[in-house]
């Protein structure tokens, strides 16, 4: 698998759009795998783009006034609405298109946000702007927890991660819940196009931000998002954390065609134990093997259930 | 010339939005708002408007939607209520501080708690310092009118703030009243298309909504203050130019019987025609009572509301809403600081009226005139009350 | 860099010169700086597109370099380089 891997790798660069659409003199953290993921993601978009962004780190870090380092039309308004904004944004321009008011290019629309822009606070904007059915990508980098604020827990936050509102303690595990699986619950709304990524697999991601990107309708990507900030961990291991998360089946890459799954050809056959995933990271360093192997478990049944849908849920033609 | 139609109130601002070449409206149904969202979408079902009409999931993704389209330089128009607007509120701010024009209606309603789908100002009163340019009608033809008009006001290069259009829930949008309805061509005539300061397009990048430190947020607050309070003349001249072309000249603030009066009140919204007709019963009884009507609530009309209190004594400031362990009605609060400076003032009375839909008659008005009048210890100036509470 | 007044402000403060963020230079919070060792290095360019700046950059012969303006020194191409052409050394 591993000489995929590497092959793939030799020819990233020549494969890859030169442009920058995000600037450097960005602010993010050193070793920020989010803005690596927004970055490719601009890439992949292209110049015909308008982004929405909601409130949060790539927020922050990107458009400090009088500057910013967006090379693409790009708006923020709130935390919550990021999605809301996007579909607004794509109604404007459709209008404005049909009426010959502005050039007659395509532009695509995108919406992005955080974990908790997307999967708690912004969860009522996502899902009306997915079902009313705009021609729209909305990307949610998921990095885990509130990372802007100061890492407190969302429901993007794996059980027994340690966070600042769910830290461990003497008799706590840290996150008590089950980490929240949005892109299935996107699968629910029926949209044409889901796919989970992880900037760790650069050409997977970018091959299906062009795959969004070519379909007309609402699509969602959920990008996993390494924060060694957050997950207290190096700023060198950002890259290979999220090889980790996909290799232990912690955060499979699949993809879902009008309801027909397909795991990425960078996922393993055989997953490595999620200990590998754990042992670098602060935000687990006080699980007990009892706690891991809970959490092995899930993840196995989870994966499990996940290479199921893509035996019974593929495509006809595959 | 228009026709003179009868017709609902709310159908009527929705036909007079459809005149507007709006390109996208997103609209979240709430009574009593709901008329208008649900004609718009007819009109758009049926072809006869060219617009992108957006059913969202929520007010505050109305409100947000109509950001991002106004943003991307569409013309674009919202309308709430009551609760929808609360929800709106985190997003109002942001809307004038991006300088979008965006027209919203709005169907005043009492805010919860507890639930009352009435009319009273408990829902606009808190979107005071929104930095939106914030009118008030009292009729259908002043619905009609400054929807359209509220366009012209929003988009003027010297403006670019969005703006409210408040009509008072039931008591005047669900009426049905006559009025002139203006055509098509006259329309197109009056309204320029729509030229936005930016837009998000990638023929010209710009990022909207960028994050300022302290560095500058002064200074961006300044910059907002100044173009609300410039807003003013504008809206005066295009009041003007709508007065020249249909003949209905409107007024920041509209009088009726003030010049000689010794006496006065002031209302917003629809109950100042109900308040007309009591300064006729009082006039009739000798009394030399007048009445203001606040057309214009933000930017406030300092100069034009000092010059019409003129020499008047007494000045009852009636209120839709209450400032809670405040002052008083705000806009009583706002009037005295208006006059406060003033060498010459009259004492000033505020009744808190009508609040969840309570009816307030013409004798009441005559009633709250009557007690003013009789309190010539002057006991009662400066201190305010529920009208009509039972105690 | 002078701060502009109330009245140059750009109406609802919209920012028209894309990417001038690159005015800030990130560089300062650097306290590694990649090496790059080119008789290891392969050309692949895994540390140009891996470098979350977007400061990694191919010279004329096709080896690559950072631009010190913007290199905060994560240590990301050093780490994920796997011919291990590129070294992480300390600052100063």
């Amino acid at each position: 698998m591993m000489n995929i891997v590497e092959n793939f790798d030799l020819f990233a660069p020549r494969l890859i759009n030169k442009q920058e659409l995000i600037s450097s003199g960005h602010r993010a953290c050193s070793g920020c795998a989010e803005v690596l993921a927004v970055r490719l993601m601009c890439k992949a978009l292209g110049e015909n783009t308008v982004i929405a962004s909601a409130t949060g780190c790539m927020e922050i870090i990107s458009s400090m006034f009088p500057t910013t380092a967006w090379q693409v039309p790009w708006i923020h308004v709130a935390f919550e609405n990021a999605a809301a904004v996007a579909s607004g944004v794509e109604a404007g321009l459709k209008a404005l298109r049909k009426k010959g008011k502005i050039d007659d290019r395509y532009v695509k629309v995108v919406g992005m946000a955080g974990d908790g822009g997307t999967m708690d606070i912004g969860f009522q904007a996502l899902s009306g702007a997915m079902e009313r059915g705009h021609d729209m990508i909305y990307v949610c980098f998921d990095n885990e927890a509130y990372m802007n604020t100061g890492i407190q827990r969302s429901s993007g936050t794996p059980m027994g991660a340690s966070t600042t509102t769910a830290p461990a303690g003497k008799v706590s595990i840290g996150q008590k819940t089950w980490k929240k699986n949005m892109p299935e619950i996107m699968v629910a709304h029926g949209i044409p196009y889901v796919a989970t990524a992880c900037p760790s697999y650069p050409l997977d991601f970018i091959r299906k931000v062009e795959k969004a990107k070519s379909i007309q309708g609402p699509s969602y990507i959920h990008c996993f998002s390494m924060c060694p900030t957050g997950w207290r961990s190096p700023s060198h291991t950002a890259v290979s954390m999220g090889r980790l998360a996909v290799e232990t089946g912690v955060f499979p890459l699949y993809e879902v065609e009008n309801g027909h799954y397909r795991l990425s050809p960078d996922m393993p056959k055989k997953l490595k134990p999620v200990k590998s995933y754990f042992k670098p990271q602060g935000r687990f360093r006080h699980l007990t093997p009892d706690q891991i192997e809970m959490i092995q478990e899930k993840v196995t049944v989870e994966f499990g259930k996940l290479v199921e849908k893509a035996k019974f849920l593929k495509t006809g033609n595959e | 010339m228009g026709k003179r139609i009868g017709m609902e109130v709310a159908v009527a601002v929705a036909e007079a939005v459809g005149l507007c070449n709006i390109d996208m409206a997103a609209v979240y149904p709430i009574t009593p708002q709901s008329h208008i969202a649900e004609h718009l979408s007819d009109l758009v079902a049926d072809g006869h408007i060219d617009c992108e009409f957006v059913t969202v999931e929520s007010e505050h993704s109305a409100m947000s939607a109509v950001i991002g389209a106004s943003g991307a330089g569409a013309r674009s128009y919202t309308a709430t209520s009551s609760q929808g607007l609360m929800l709106m509120h985190e997003l109002l701010p942001i809307a004038s501080a991006m300088r979008l024009p965006i027209v919203m209606g709005i169907a005043n309603r009492a805010v919860s708690g507890p639930l009352n789908i009435l009319n009273d100002h408990s829902d606009i009163m808190p979107q005071r310092d929104a930095g939106w340019i914030a009118l008030f009608v009292e009729n259908a033809q002043e619905a009609v009118d400054l929807s359209i008009a509220a366009f012209k006001i929003a988009e003027h290069k010297d403006v670019m703030l969005p703006v409210s259009v408040n009509i008072d829930g039931f008591q005047l949008t669900h009426m049905v009243e006559p009025f002139e309805m203006p055509t098509q061509e006259e329309v197109n005539e009056f309204l320029p298309p729509f030229v936005p300061h930016a837009t998000l397009h990638p023929s010209k990048p710009v990022t909207m909504g960028a994050f300022a430190m302290s560095d500058y947020f002064t200074e961006i607050m300044k910059a907002k203050d100044e173009a609300v309070k410039a807003s003013k003349k504008v809206i005066q001249q295009v009041f003007d130019e709508w007065g020249e072309k249909f003949g209905r000249p409107y007024k920041l603030v509209e009088t009726y019987k003030a010049d000689d009066a010794d006496v006065m009140m002031l209302t917003m919204g629809s109950m100042g025609e109900t308040a007309q007709m009591a300064i006729d019963e009082l006039r009739a009884k000798g009394v030399k009572a007048g009445l203001v009507k606040l057309r214009l609530w933000r930017p406030f009309p300092f100069e034009e509301l000092k010059a019409v209190i003129g020499n008047a004594k007494k000045l009852i400031v009636t209120d839709r809403a209450c400032s809670f362990g405040g002052p008083g009605g705000p806009v009583f609060s706002e009037i005295k600081s208006a006059l406060y400076a003033e060498a010459r003032r009259p004492l000033i009375y505020n009744y808190i009226i009508g609040l969840g839909g309570r009816d307030v008659q013409v004798k009441e008005f005559v009633g709250m005139f009557e007690n003013v009048l009789a309190d010539t210890a002057n006991k009662a100036a400066d201190t305010y009350e529920f009208w009509g509470v039972r105690e | 860099m002078t701060l502009k007044t109330w009245r140059e402000l750009p109406i609802g403060c919209v920012v028209s010169e894309p990417g001038s963020a690159s005015e800030y230079h990130t560089g300062s919070w650097r306290s590694q700086r990649p090496i790059w060792n080119d008789t290891k290095c392969i050309k692949c360019g895994i540390c140009y597109v891996f470098c979350p700046e977007g400061c990694v950059q191919q010279t004329e012969e096709g080896f690559f370099k950072a631009n010190m303006d913007y290199c905060k020194g994560c240590g990301i191409c050093a780490h994920e380089c796997w011919p291990r052409a590129i070294k992480m050394v300390e600052e100063g």
